[in-house]
């Protein structure tokens, strides 16, 4: 979709020129935008200061009838039998989205064995729980996860599906989206609802975080989301929560080419995951090398619940692995400290940390815009500094 | 074997800065490039290719521009490339996108194996692909680290936030890939004079016999309601910068005891 310009309205000030994230506007006089350029993101439009700026086919979506679909459905994530913490956190908001809008919160368990997580999504805030239990759902499968949501959605019509955007997540989502022919947004980091149309209002960044959008699914139901993990906060536990669980049994249930052959655990005792981390200690390239990296473990060790991260550039280097990668394209971290040594700061990484309650910095460039963000900071080569300033904790500890 | 791998042209959005002053984006000197997962997806092909022999052939989605990174991907090693290239496309989610895209893999043949990047850079979605699958009928792996061919069955290595997964499937498959095994090769300089000479078909949505209603900004569930620059809270920083190295050492560990974040 690309914009148009009202040459009428137009002061020529350049601001849609200045946002624009892809140079598709340019100015001769009054402002003109290349539409084989732009990709329609709408930028232009909120930043022109005389409203000059507008899409191109004004397609009005038609907003659905109520009818065609109620209450916010989340759907649960297990791990060890047990809902991870994004399901919570899911639940959390769409129990407070579905009270704005006179709506129910609605947990999906899909589950070997249900036991008594149903308890405890009600007791996290959801009004109902779908329970679809079969031992073929032991392990996470694409083709059955897709088939018994879809089932259920035929059958009890949601207005909306909210997905953590985890691994598992972003797999399962778009394939129920391309199956039911409905909108998904990826990875939504802001969350709202029109209470009028109950039109769930999904903001999610786009361009490496450069720019975040707010997307509507006005004409299809479900409307679909994928949200990033550590954005929203669970609420406290109420085991007093009363809430209604429904059983339900899929139809012919398909069955998957794809076979697991292996899993292994990632998670053990030496190694913590990076988003249940309290203390990250996280390298960049500026880090030099993998064997640097040895002084961000000694580092991390000095902290209760303490571990290694890094940036992009160094999982591209093969230094840490793809799991600790922190930022836009790898995970979200939310610790109490976050060390980032090394790391410039590239607004990717920083859609990943800046969640961080603290954030120190140590970097050699006093123009690294991580500095912008840091709490706390020193200008200088971190394989310099890291390794006096373990030695001083150390010291200070022992005495 | 038949491979098809799907490339999108995007900015190269590591370069484009944020600039905190005047709170607008820099992007002087910001290129398009083949997204840096889709080479890394290509990659995968080109050395099954390598292993067990296959015809690979890239389809990308775009302006016509993106021919250049679908010459690119022969200049690498592929074999044949298409471009789907419409203004009726234009204002394309990734549903109306993966559409078009099915539509396209289509036209080209029949595939044993679809190689997508895990997401693209511009817009992070990771959408596309499994989107791609579902209407294609066929089944999906995402975030694939490995791949492999035992046996007539691809066995791919993936992970999500607790294990790491091996799991096998037999053709037809697509599979979405995070990282080569390997870098992604160079250019040789063969596949550079091939790439100059390769003539890159454009398909055309009425060539694809699709509905104009199900591509484009009509075909597409979701609209962008607004979009804005995301606010940084601006906070007091305490930036040391001293060139006695202990002497910095010493500021930033007294800073880091008062404030408790170093206990005894």
């Amino acid at each position: 979709m690309a914009m148009i310009v009202d040459k009428e309205t137009c002061v020529g000030c350049g601001a849609c020129v200045a946002i624009c994230p892809v140079g598709a506007i340019s100015l001769e006089d009054k402002a003109h935008i290349d539409a084989d350029c732009c990709i329609g993101c709408g930028a232009c439009v909120n930043e022109c200061p005389v409203g000059a700026i507008s899409p191109e086919s004004a397609v009005e979506k038609k907003i659905v009838e109520n009818n065609q679909g109620t209450d916010l459905w989340v759907i649960t994530e297990l791990e060890n039998g047990e809902p991870v913490g994004v399901t919570y956190e899911l639940i959390g908001v769409a129990s407070d989205l579905a009270a704005k809008a006179g709506e129910h919160c609605c947990a999906v368990l899909i589950a070997a064995e249900a036991g008594d997580v149903p308890q405890k999504l009600i007791a996290a805030g959801a009004d109902k729980v779908y329970v679809i239990a079969d031992a073929k759902f032991a392990d996470y499968n694409t083709d059955l996860y897709t088939d018994a949501i879809c089932q259920l959605v035929d059958a009890y019509k949601p207005s909306a599906l909210l997905i953590g955007a985890t691994a598992d997540g972003r797999d399962l989502a778009p394939r129920i989206a391309a199956r039911k022919m409905t909108g998904l947004c990826a990875d939504c980091t802001a969350l709202d609802i029109d209470v009028e149309n109950k039109v769930v209002e999904w903001t999610r960044p786009a361009l490496g975080g450069n720019i975040l959008a707010t997307i509507l699914c006005n004409e299809t139901r479900p409307q679909m989301g994928t949200v990033r993990p550590k954005v929203f906060k669970a609420k406290p536990m109420d085991a007093t929560r009363v809430g209604e669980v429904i059983n339900f049994t899929c139809e012919n249930l398909v069955t998957s080419p794809v076979e697991l052959l292996q899993k292994e655990m990632i998670t053990s005792a030496t190694s913590l995951k990076i988003e249940d981390a309290e203390v990250i200690c996280s390298g960049g390239r500026g880090m030099g090398c993998v064997d640097n990296f040895k002084v961000l473990e000694e580092l991390a060790a000095l902290f209760e619940n303490g571990t290694v991260a890094g940036s992009r550039a160094v999982v591209d280097e093969g230094w840490i692995g793809h799991s600790s990668q922190v930022g836009q394209s790898g995970k979200t971290v939310t610790p109490k400290i976050y060390f980032a040594c090394g790391i410039s700061g590239a607004i990717q990484h920083l859609a990943g940390m800046t969640g961080s309650d603290m954030v120190i910095a140590i970097n050699k460039d006093a123009n690294a815009p991580i500095f912008n963000i840091a709490q706390y900071g020193i200008v200088g080569d971190a394989n310099v500094i890291l390794p006096k300033l373990i030695a001083k904790i150390k010291a200070y500890k022992e005495n | 074997m038949n491979i098809l791998v799907c490339i999108k042209q995007v900015p190269d959005v590591e370069k484009v800065k944020f600039c905190p002053e005047t709170r607008t984006l820099v992007r002087d000197g910001v290129e398009n490039v083949m997204n840096p997962f889709d080479r890394h997806a290509l990659e995968v092909a080109l050395m099954m290719k390598d292993k067990v022999g296959a015809k690979v052939t890239c389809l990308s989605m775009g302006l016509p521009m993106a021919t250049e990174v679908l010459k690119e991907a022969i200049a690498m090693g592929a074999d044949d490339a298409a471009l789907i290239s419409d203004r009726a496309l234009a204002g394309s989610d990734t549903l109306a996108t993966s559409i078009a895209l099915s539509a396209g893999i289509k036209h080209l043949g029949q595939f044993d194996l679809i190689l997508c990047g895990k997401q693209a850079v511009d817009g992070d979605t990771a959408q596309v692909g499994p989107e791609i699958a579902e209407h294609l009928g066929i089944p999906q792996i995402t975030g694939a680290l490995k791949l492999d061919y035992v046996d007539d069955k691809f066995v791919v290595v993936r992970e999500n936030e607790s294990s790491v997964q091996t799991m096998a499937c037999a053709a037809p498959l697509l599979v979405t890939v995070t990282k080569a095994e390997k870098e992604p090769r160079f250019a040789s300089i063969k596949g550079k004079m091939k790439a100059r000479k390769a003539n890159i078909p454009v398909l055309t949505v009425a060539e694809l016999e699709l509905d104009p209603a199900t591509v484009g900004l009509p075909g597409s569930p979701t609209q962008v309601k607004k979009s804005f620059t995301p606010e940084h809270p601006v906070i007091n920083s305490e930036i040391i910068n001293e060139e006695d190295v202990d002497v910095a050492v010493d500021m930033l560990f007294n800073k880091l005891v008062e404030a408790k974040i170093i206990t005894r």
